[in-house]
């Protein structure tokens, strides 16, 4: 690559931060409206069900990796389990699937 | 050791970091495909630090896009972050600008949804600052690694380990789900709504995960304040 990578590189390292930086650095100090507080504290939530669904059925071509997957770390994590355990649980059950019929 | 300080940040990422393996392992492969040298590959990781836009801006490169559309790409891509600092900063103990200023640059979905879903009053900027740190160093690291070995891992281990952030994410949400039929239909809205993005194709990814989300939080406040759910 010539210079125009490194340049590039620089772009996106500034369009990345930005939406980053701002409102954590503007907002600091300041209390917004009760209403808008309100809808902040639903957002990580929320955000977790569009980060799972759908992108959780297609992390492989066989869609039964993901369901499997998916099944998996729900059952894991309603036993209790700490994060980390549902993690590596539902690898190694993957892991098992993957040798099987991988 | 202070109570939820750096060290509880560490472990907090851990799950980041086991996640973050095989994708920066896979990135560092792809990028030597595409051309990238080791230090070009690594920059990269160093300087953006974003999963979903350097996996794109690759492909963009091998397709021949002009440079600076892959930098307009890259900030609609995330364009979702605004909505996650500004939930996050919610959550956050007041500090210096300048020490926000600093973490900032390491809040991607992972390390927000880590820390926007930590029980309890605030956050201290240490263990945000442990959570980042983990987190960064496996996605730098794992980058480099998977240039210099120029392969990715066995077969079965690499389909497997694909689960890791999604398994985090399910790990993240369930036990704030029990109980709370708040928590739920905001997580099935969202999910149901950026399927529907997905399958028709309306949005792109980032878009869509940030539309799904805010309308979700929206909709669901809206029926809790009239008393239905909540």
């Amino acid at each position: 690559m010539g210079a125009w990578f490194w340049w590039m590189i620089f772009g996106m390292a500034v369009v990345t931060y930005i939406p980053r930086a701002i409102p954590l650095t503007f907002l600091e100090g300041r209390e917004l409206p009760e209403a808008v507080q309100s809808v902040l504290r639903n957002i990580p939530y929320a955000v977790l069900g569009a980060l799972i669904f759908p992108a959780v059925f297609f992390i492989q071509e066989n869609v039964w990796f993901g369901v499997i997957g998916a099944v998996s770390a729900f059952v894991i994590a309603f036993t209790g389990a700490n994060v980390i355990l549902v993690v590596l649980g539902t690898i190694a059950i993957l892991s098992i699937y993957g040798l099987w019929f991988g | 050791m202070q109570e939820h300080g750096f060290s509880s940040g560490l472990k907090a990422g851990a799950s980041i970091a086991i996640g973050y393996f095989p994708v920066a392992l896979t990135f560092g492969l792809l990028a030597k495909t595409t051309g990238l040298s080791l230090i070009e590959a690594t920059a990269m990781s160093i300087f953006v630090f974003a999963g979903a836009a350097q996996y794109i801006s690759l492909s963009l490169i091998t397709a021949g896009v002009l440079p600076a559309l892959i930098v307009v790409n890259t900030f609609i891509v995330n364009i979702r972050h605004f909505l996650m600092t500004a939930a996050l900063n919610e959550k956050m103990e007041p500090d210096a600008r300048w020490k926000k200023a600093l973490y900032a640059f390491g809040i991607t979905d992972e390390t927000f949804t880590v820390l926007a879903t930590q029980q309890g009053d605030k956050i201290r900027t240490s263990f945000a600052a442990g959570v980042i740190v983990i987190s960064y160093g496996s996605w730098v690291v794992f980058t480099s690694l998977g240039h210099l070995i120029g392969a990715s891992l066995p077969g079965f281990l690499q389909a497997s380990m694909s689960i890791a952030l999604y398994a985090m994410f399910v790990g993240l949400l369930v036990p704030s789900m029990k109980g709370n039929r708040k928590v739920v239909s905001l997580a099935l809205i969202a999910a149901l709504f950026n399927s529907l993005f997905f399958f028709t194709g309306w949005l792109s990814t980032g878009w869509a995960i940030m539309v799904s989300t805010l309308a979700s939080a929206i909709i669901v406040e809206l029926i809790s304040r009239k008393g239905v759910a909540a």
